[in-house]
């Protein structure tokens, strides 16, 4: 039992209702909201330290033992993911300071933020299947108003698929959720992991993890991913943002989780779907991203290919695969909001997004244009930066498992990836310029602050990739040995055979 | 029991998914509504349909129906209503901008 689980979830949710009481006194919430957000961080930051020291934390809400009341479990993985996005939710709060305008402001922006921070700490901490569905629903709920909030045309008519899409996902997990129900007779992760292991994985079991994957597929993006260019590319910078950073990592969060606790049984199949789904969305984002000469588009396809090279690594199935997969997702939620926040930018500056119009920026925003190179090299995976590392241990965990073509199409991805930001920098940030003081639509005045500080991260992260190994490798451990959080929720008296 | 509400289930979630293809935008909802009704009543019924006395314990029966289904449903239902309410104002404000309840028309890039 440990208390400090509940705060993550507590700190915002508390925060954001007394929020809404003060609606018209921004600078008390703009300030809340930084502690807030800096709270959950330190507390995760304990949270690491404390699984580090004594494995994987569980609190049993109300004081019921485990299958039947609601309990909370962060092991390694789940507080490294709590950490990163709490840091990266934080410059995209100081980013949203200056660009999210008075009026989405005065209208409960920053609640709503701190609510769909809620969501996604309670997503990656929850032990039990219903309790992750509510968490979905109050993260997505909040995604909802943030995505339509302001009203603009394209964010309306984004925002009706946007919501569409996600009422019928939640419908299909409601499904998944009762077919389990009636199939094993538990919710809670770690009973069920250790009946499905009874049970055997057998035909039925198989169908509903594919059902769990189509769901958590239509979250994430995986192959499923229609919904995706179109909603991304309708908010404002900050929220488009905390977006790309968050929500589509709870989905590859969630299908971690579950193929590597519950349904591990049966790789053959449930992973090499994984496999041949992340395989085509890697491809298929990628051709989007070199498609296009918007500058939002090109970003929003990169998402894709994250997440599709991400599961490529839970698809090898194997310690290398998944150390890869977990360095890999840090580094996507850190450079995916700082590209993001740079594309706004950019588009703040110019006030167009076609990247015909733009063109020879470094010349005016020197640094903006450096940090753009730099978080580009990320993405692609270049060696001292972030994305390389993640990169490394994917393609050799594919190549070990056998999957010889799947670590071949990230490889090949990769190229059109740095080819697809590269045609940014080249095309914005190169050439004439043509922007002189008076036509500048817009001013980087406070906005570079948050640019610098996640920049400055994905160095720290890529040079530092020894200081996170201690860490990444528990979290490694708890997702190759289920019964390791098995026997943190259920304590030693329910773990079977295995 | 089971059965007969299984095909029923089925027949709901038929039409949901039929509404939620066609092109006007309260269809769609209620197409949206419809499935959430399916999946209510698939809940109840994976629990199991057994006979037994409502989950009261003050009601001295020896036998109850399963609780944890019903209040999952009740949770889930919550849930939809609020995000069916939102739904519905979104659409209606979307009508009143955009000026069309078509989705077909709600395509392309000139709004951008």
């Amino acid at each position: 039992m440990n208390n400090l689980l509940i705060l993550p979830i507590i700190i915002p949710l508390i925060t954001g209702m007394f929020m809404v009481i003060i609606r018209k006194k921004i600078n008390v919430q703009r300030v809340l909201g930084i502690l807030a957000i800096a709270g959950t961080g330190a507390v995760s930051a304990v949270l690491i330290s404390q699984i580090k020291a004594s494995g994987i934390q569980v609190l049993h809400i109300g004081g019921w033992e485990a299958p039947f009341g609601v309990s909370f479990a962060a092991d390694m993985f789940s507080a490294l993911l709590l950490l990163t996005s709490s840091i990266v939710s934080l410059f995209c709060l100081i980013y949203a300071f200056r660009s999210i305008g008075k009026g989405r402001e005065t209208h409960y922006f920053y609640p709503l933020f701190l609510f769909l921070l809620t969501g996604v700490n309670g997503s990656f901490l929850t032990g039990d299947l219903f309790n992750l569905f509510v968490c979905f629903e109050v993260m997505l709920i909040s995604s909802y108003v943030l995505i339509s909030i302001g009203g603009t045309r394209i964010q309306l008519r984004e925002s009706i698929k946007y919501v569409l899409v996600n009422v019928l996902s939640s419908s299909l997990f409601l499904v998944a959720i009762a077919y389990l129900y009636a199939t094993i007779g538990t919710l809670n992760f770690a009973h069920l992991s250790v009946r499905v292991a009874e049970a055997g994985q057998n035909g039925l079991l198989t169908a509903i993890s594919l059902l769990f994957l189509i769901v958590f597929g239509l979250k994430a993006g995986l192959l499923l991913f229609f919904w995706l260019p179109g909603s991304y590319s309708a908010p404002p910078t900050a929220i488009a943002a905390i977006f790309a950073a968050l929500l589509t990592k709870v989905g590859i969060y969630s299908i971690i989780r579950m193929f590597t606790l519950v349904f591990y049984h049966e790789p053959n199949v449930t992973h090499l779907i994984i496999g041949i789904m992340s395989a085509l969305t890697m491809v298929l984002g990628a051709i989007g991203a070199i498609a296009y000469w918007n500058i939002k588009k090109i970003i929003t396809y990169n998402v894709i290919v994250g997440v599709g090279f991400i599961l490529a690594g839970l698809a090898s199935g194997t310690p290398e695969g998944l150390t890869g997969a977990i360095y890999y997702l840090i580094h996507d939620i850190i450079v995916k909001a700082l590209l993001f926040l740079i594309g706004g930018t950019i588009i703040a500056i110019t006030g167009t997004a076609n990247l015909r119009d733009i063109s020879g920026l470094i010349q005016t925003y020197p640094y903006l244009g450096w940090m753009f190179f730099i978080a580009a090299l990320s993405l692609a995976g270049i060696p001292p930066l972030s994305g390389f590392i993640g990169k490394v241990f994917i393609t050799e965990g594919t190549f070990e498992a056998g999957y010889i073509w799947l670590g071949a199409i990230g490889l090949l991805t990769s190229l059109m990836v740095l080819y697809s930001v590269m045609k940014i920098f080249m095309n914005g940030f190169w050439g004439e310029s043509y922007l002189y003081e008076e036509n500048e639509k817009g001013k980087t005045k406070g906005l570079l602050f948050p640019i610098a500080a996640l920049t400055a991260l994905t160095i720290a992260l890529g040079v530092g990739a020894e200081g996170i190994y201690a860490f990444s490798d528990l979290a490694v451990e708890s997702l190759m040995n289920p019964s390791l959080y098995i026997e943190a929720v259920l304590g030693n008296n329910w773990v079977g055979p295995n | 029991m089971e059965t007969l509400i299984s095909v029923l289930i089925g027949i709901l979630f038929t039409i949901g998914t039929y509404l939620i293809l066609s092109k006007n935008l309260l269809r769609i909802i209620l197409g949206s509504s419809i499935i959430s009704h399916a999946v209510n009543l698939l809940i109840l019924t994976m629990g199991g349909l057994k006979t037994g006395g409502p989950p009261l314990l003050g009601m001295g029966g020896t036998t109850f129906t399963d609780p944890l289904p019903q209040a999952l449903i009740l949770t889930a239902i919550v849930i939809n209503f609020g995000i069916t309410a939102f739904f519905l104002v979104l659409s209606y404000r979307a009508y009143k901008v955009l000026g069309t309840d078509d989705t077909k028309q709600m395509r392309g890039n000139e709004n951008e």
